[in-house]
């Protein structure tokens, strides 16, 4: 993904605020995103994700700061930049009179792709999406996953180098979100795709970055592994061992901060599960187990938990919380959220 | 307005497949050969002072209020509530041409409409030999009124559409604008109160809307400019309205 320093970014979107009647849907939200990267975009809902992809597309004013698709602001120039973007809303919106191929050609002419290639760029997409067994048939009669690809072939019908997807994968079955995943994969490197989902799992295997957005703020961006590392900060263990040593005492000793979270009672093989949390995000497996085997402790399984963007998520969208709630007094909405 | 065309074609291809559309030709058809029936009925029995295309053009009110609003509650309502029109207006093209092409595809099929009860006087003009029948001026003169006062109406009926997201209601609302627009003015300008001096500015604007008056001029052969740019006027400022209207929506989604 090496550019050239003078390539703008795909997306430059800085200290972004969208009100609605006072109250705030985004507040001064800042990120940017680079060219052929697919990024996710995560948060609770009422977060102001889908307002930021509408104001990213040019379809909503922001009520102030600054917005870039590939270098021209969003406010200044919006029929450019609805020549630069594909965008799949919410719900994927479609008409139900139309015939595939034919909602295509319309969009396509819209788009202002020349009638001499239109032709040849709606097979391809078809073709792309999986869609070509269903191109004659009318679009109010396809099930959930063949519209969710028709929409993704029409935000990419026209190769713009950007495309916005809000919750693309929403509703569909696990056969058809792996479908529309390795669609999205396949679009890494040549367009920018940003999407946002409720799907953690989907987001971490298709996303290179992650933002998480909530009330309206940006909480905490960056690679999956990143976020793990930043959000949580600490190293977590789930051990098996059995012995009568004092395993507190033993975990204690070893420094690093070490602290067991859970232990559940021995199994008929006098084995107890145990998770060991650490307070840095550092390597130190090797130095519990040898710790664990000095104190004469028996074990059986020791491994470093893997915490899921799930875990991440809920953590930084805690935080927020944790960070916005002394502005507000006793039963504020954020108050109540949190309990 | 490059995408006006597009748009157009689109637009007149949906309203094609559309039942609403068939209906409100079945509906405007059947009532209009059952008046033009009717009217033969009569002048076969005894001889008449206006030609029958007079008589024809005096029922139009009926048939508009009940098919333009047929014919344009989808427009930009149904856009609405299945939320295409996001969809729309985040490709490069502008809500006035999105306005215009649904406007243009009413208007045209409205015409279309209009058209085809042409075929009654042309079975009238094969059938009967009496030429008195068929006096030409009432008859371009009741078309040209259908086609311009059709410019308001339809316009009107966009405008109905681009306040809801529900189809029934923007057929109720332009329905009732309609109404409004050619019975009310009828009324209020045969209406005694307006007749005290006090109103008589009020009394001539109204006299000035008078929809009736302006279909017996152009029945008579005349075509009045003022009201050619009522008609015209109307439909802009209705036209702006409605593109206002589905921005407004926007900004408050």
């Amino acid at each position: 993904m090496s550019r050239p320093q003078t390539e703008p970014p795909a997306i430059e979107v800085s200290h972004l605020v969208k009100t609605y009647g006072g109250a705030a849907a985004v507040s001064d939200i800042s990120f940017t995103v680079v060219r052929g990267e697919i990024v996710g975009f995560l948060g609770p809902n009422g977060a102001g994700k889908s307002t930021t992809m509408r104001i990213l597309t040019g379809y909503l004013p922001a009520t102030s700061g600054t917005v870039r698709i590939c270098g021209l602001a969003v406010a200044a120039q919006p029929d450019e930049i609805k020549r630069r973007i594909g965008y799949m809303p919410e719900n994927n919106p479609l008409p139900e009179d139309m015939r595939v191929s034919e909602y295509l050609y319309f969009r396509g002419r819209l788009k202002e792709i020349p009638r001499g290639k239109l032709g040849s760029r709606i097979d391809e997409v078809l073709e792309v999406c999986d869609l070509k067994r269903v191109r004659h048939r009318i679009i109010g009669q396809l099930s959930k996953g063949y519209r969710q690809r028709v929409g993704i072939a029409e935000a990419i019908l026209a190769e713009p180098p950007v495309i916005i997807m809000d919750e693309p994968t929403i509703g569909l079955d696990p056969h058809q979100i792996l479908i529309v995943r390795d669609l999205i994969a396949s679009l890494r490197g040549r367009m920018t795709v940003i999407i946002s989902s409720h799907i953690l799992p989907e987001i971490e295997m298709t996303c290179d970055r992650v933002l998480i957005i909530n009330q309206g703020r940006v909480v905490a961006e960056g690679t999956p592994a990143d976020l793990r590392r930043d959000v949580l900060g600490r190293a977590a263990y789930d051990l098996e061992v059995a012995g009568g040593a004092p395993l507190a005492a033993i975990v204690a000793a070893l420094g690093g901060g070490l602290l067991i979270e859970t232990e559940s009672e021995p199994d008929a093989a006098g084995f107890r599960r145990v998770r060991v949390t650490a307070a840095h995000d550092a390597e130190i497996g090797e130095t519990l187990l040898q710790g664990l085997l000095a104190g004469g402790l028996r074990v059986r399984a020791l491994t470093r938990s893997q915490p899921t963007l799930e875990d991440v998520f809920l953590a930084a969208t805690r935080r927020s919380w944790d960070a916005i709630a002394p502005l507000h007094h006793g039963s504020s909405p954020v108050a109540d959220a949190r309990d | 307005m490059k995408h006006f065309g597009t748009l157009l074609s689109h637009e007149i291809r949906m309203l094609l497949v559309s039942p609403a559309t068939y209906f409100a030709a079945t509906l405007f058809l059947g009532f209009m050969g059952l008046v033009f029936s009717k009217i033969l009925d009569s002048y076969s029995g005894a001889a008449q002072d206006t030609s029958p295309a007079f008589v024809f053009f005096n029922l139009f009110w009926l048939p508009v209020c009940m098919m333009v609003p047929l014919l344009t509650m989808k427009c930009l309502a149904e856009e609405r509530r299945l939320g295409t029109i996001e969809t729309l207006l985040t490709t490069p093209v502008t809500t006035t041409e999105v306005v215009l092409g649904k406007f243009g595809a009413a208007y045209i099929l409205y015409l279309a409409l209009w058209a085809s009860t042409g075929g009654f006087f042309y079975i009238l003009h094969k059938f009967s030999a009496d030429p008195r029948l068929l006096d030409p001026g009432p008859m371009i003169g009741g078309y040209t009124f259908v086609a311009v006062g059709g410019l308001f109406f339809v316009a009107l009926g966009v405008f109905a559409s681009s306040l809801t997201r529900n189809q029934s209601v923007a057929a109720i609302l332009s329905g009732a604008m309609l109404a409004g627009l050619i019975l009310g003015s009828h009324f209020l300008a045969d209406s005694a109160w307006l007749q005290q001096d006090v109103f008589a500015p009020a009394k001539k604007a109204i006299d000035y809307a008078d929809v009736f008056t302006h279909r017996d001029d152009f029945t008579r052969g005349i075509v009045d400019t003022r009201q050619v740019l009522f008609y015209l006027s109307g439909t802009v400022v209705t036209l702006i309205f409605s593109i206002l209207g589905v921005e407004a929506k926007l900004l408050h989604s």
